[in-house]
């Protein structure tokens, strides 16, 4: 399964508007994906469930993993990551 | 007379009748059901429901409070079509064989209850977020329009309630709204969050029986001290409106003359600043009356990425910031990194001490490309900006003649190549661990000017932990060693004819102002929100007097004794003024 490691550098976490963005973009896409948080072990979550994600407790500072698979997992990985490092600007 | 103590979780005071908050409570009934997809069907009603009620308080937020409260009726919308949150209900539902209320109910407890077990306090608090939705679902299924149900002041009053989601305090006319306090909640949860953003004193937790309240009662909420008063006596009543006339006065007073210089008596100019860490800090600061700059962290440059910024890349970023601040200082530091931090392509090894450990310009040997890329980044983006570029985290004078001849290099370099850059840069050192105080003699030719930066050098010189919260009171730079660690960098660095900053927390502590300048401060770089209030204060002193202020400070053998001793000058300050 495709994946990539990333840093949260947004000081709000994966929480607030972070989360929102990060939930909008997963939705757009054909593919399960799965978050775990590195830095505490908590996961992995449903990438398009913000209530799941919130309970990652992914603070500024943490190493998340992102994970996908079916039909637009590269895609749907690709723009995730450049999501987090334009730090959840859209 | 009856005084309830809180938290402190909004400053300011209000006065004016209490008023209880009593939400309407569903009562939910547990009943079997037959029909299953029937019961998920009035589930999709309301959940379609409470989206277009979220719509609107999304609306309303953003045009009476601000963007960043409306997001949080963006956050609940997304709730209602949380695909786990909604497969939880359905399952109840198909499982149990139970009526919509009941299902959703329990579905909420789910996640509010596994939000509340986390250690970070900013995601447990969103627990209540979950139930603020699950309310707003119960209600819609059962049919209470809490638009038209209509609970609301029809007066300014001091709220008091059990607690208060966001769904609660945007439906309240602002103007109805003098202060708000909780029996619940913590310094972080949406009522603090939004009452300093409405700019209306708060208190949380407060240790209050609500049910032996009245409303109409007359009652002075305390943001300052984290009280609440109920039926104050004459006496008190009387004192708390003078505060309040002197709070309201002296925050307009202070905000009129924040673009002024800060000139003392004897009419010396002091220099006042701001500590910045990306460019949407630049417009507060330059807001509250910022003379420039006196801490640029750099940082979020670094978090954010898998590999190195390039030199470019640090070029855009720092340019824009650089372009805010014409004609006026700005300091930067280079980035101050360390094994704390997960930056993958410095390759940080796990270190059981890292603020002890290889960061910052420890790294210099080793690894001196990040900071030949960030120097060769910041001449080139500050050509016309006045530039002052300082290393963090110094122990000894080798780090400091390595840095600057890299910085030499950097601009021979960029010469060389015909590029444009900052050729009257200065260079300078943050003071943040004792041995470099103790060699400032030595430092000092080599540089343009010190930063203290007093949380690590406080950290640093009683060997305390400032995170870990029982030993955190040992670390008061109100110390008599930081005092005199201070005064020891501003004799040396004048002595050589360089200039002292400060940009530790201190600089913004209106009892540290006589003593600083006293010492001999150059520049006081703080938070933007207090450099109002501090450029009023350095107005009220001379020169003269804080230097014998000062010299009465080092005689003292304790921070309790220096710190009650500034109270009373200031305190003194208050009254002759």
């Amino acid at each position: 399964m495709p994946e990539f490691t990333i840093t949260i550098q947004h000081e709000a976490g994966l929480h607030a508007r972070p989360l929102s963005a990060f939930v909008k973009k997963a939705s757009q896409f054909e593919a399960d994906i799965e978050v775990s948080n590195v830095t505490n072990g908590k996961g992995p979550s449903n990438g398009k469930s913000p209530l799941k994600l919130l309970l990652l407790a992914a603070q500024q500072g943490h190493e998340v993993k992102v994970s996908a698979e079916g039909q637009q997992a590269e895609e749907a990985l690709a723009a995730l990551k450049s999501l987090i490092e334009n730090d959840f600007e859209e | 007379m009856q005084t309830y103590q809180g938290l402190a979780a909004s400053s300011g005071i209000a006065i004016g009748p209490l008023w209880v908050y009593k939400p309407i409570v569903v009562e939910v009934h547990h009943h079997s059901i037959e029909e299953v997809d029937n019961e998920i069907q009035r589930l999709q009603n309301a959940l379609d429901q409470a989206k277009v009620q979220l719509e609107k308080l999304q609306t309303k937020a953003a045009e009476t409070i601000g963007d960043e409260e409306a997001a949080i009726f963006e956050a609940h919308q997304m709730f209602l079509v949380d695909p786990e949150f909604l497969d939880t209900i359905h399952n109840i539902i198909k499982n149990e064989k139970i009526n919509a209320e009941a299902a959703a109910q329990e579905g909420v407890e789910v996640y509010a209850q596994q939000l509340e077990m986390l250690d970070d306090e900013y995601f447990r608090a969103r627990a209540q977020d979950v139930r603020d939705v699950g309310r707003r679902i119960l209600y819609c299924l059962a049919g209470i329009d809490t638009e038209k149900a209509n609970i609301q002041p029809d007066q300014p009053v001091i709220i008091l309630a059990e607690d208060l989601t966001p769904s609660d305090t945007v439906q309240f006319e602002k103007d109805n709204v003098l202060g708000l306090c909780t029996v619940r909640g913590g310094p972080t949860s949406h009522t603090a969050i939004l009452a300093r953003s409405m700019g209306i004193p708060a208190v949380v937790n407060l240790d209050a029986d609500l049910e032996a309240q009245q409303d109409g009662v007359e009652a002075i909420l305390d943001g300052r001290v984290g009280e609440l008063v109920i039926a104050p006596d004459a006496g008190a009543l009387e004192d708390a409106k003078k505060v309040q006339v002197s709070l309201r006065n002296k925050h307009e007073e202070d905000l009129s003359s924040a673009h002024e210089q800060a000139v003392t008596l004897d009419g010396h100019a002091v220099e006042v600043v701001a500590n910045i860490g990306s460019l949407a800090d630049t417009e507060q600061a330059l807001h509250y009356g910022a003379e420039g700059v006196g801490l640029f962290r750099t940082e979020f440059l670094y978090l954010s990425r898998d590999r190195m910024p390039s030199e470019d890349e640090q070029v855009n970023e720092y340019r824009p910031i650089f372009e805010k601040f014409p004609g006026m200082p700005v300091v930067v530091r280079t980035f101050d990194i360390g094994g704390d931090k997960d930056v993958p392509y410095i390759g940080f090894k796990d270190e059981a001490n890292p603020f002890l450990g290889w960061r910052a310009i420890r790294m210099i040997d080793e690894f001196d490309d990040v900071l030949r890329v960030q120097f060769r980044a910041l001449l080139r983006a500050g050509v016309d900006t006045d530039l002052r570029i300082m290393v963090p985290m110094v122990s000894r004078l080798t780090e400091v003649e390595n840095a600057r001849q890299l910085l030499v290099e950097a601009q021979e370099g960029l010469k060389k190549e015909g590029v444009s850059f900052a050729e009257n840069v200065q260079f300078g050192i943050m003071i943040e661990v004792p041995s470099a105080v103790l060699i400032a003699e030595h430092v000092a030719p080599l540089i343009d000017f010190f930063s203290i930066g007093t949380n690590d050098l406080t950290q640093y010189t009683m060997a305390v932990d400032r995170t870990n919260e029982r030993v955190a009171e040992i670390a008061s730079p109100f110390h008599p060693s930081i005092l005199r660690l201070i005064s020891m960098t501003i004799e040396a660095a004048h002595e050589h004819g360089k200039w002292v900053g400060l940009c530790g927390e201190f600089a913004g502590n209106p009892l540290a102002v006589p003593l600083l300048l006293g010492l001999g401060l150059d520049e006081f770089s703080m938070s933007a929100i207090s450099i109002p209030e501090i450029k009023t204060l350095l107005r009220k002193f001379s020169l003269e007097e804080t230097r014998e202020i000062a010299a009465s400070c080092l005689k003292l053998p304790k921070a309790t004794a220096v710190r009650g001793y500034l109270e009373t000058i200031n305190a003194q300050k208050e009254k002759t003024t």
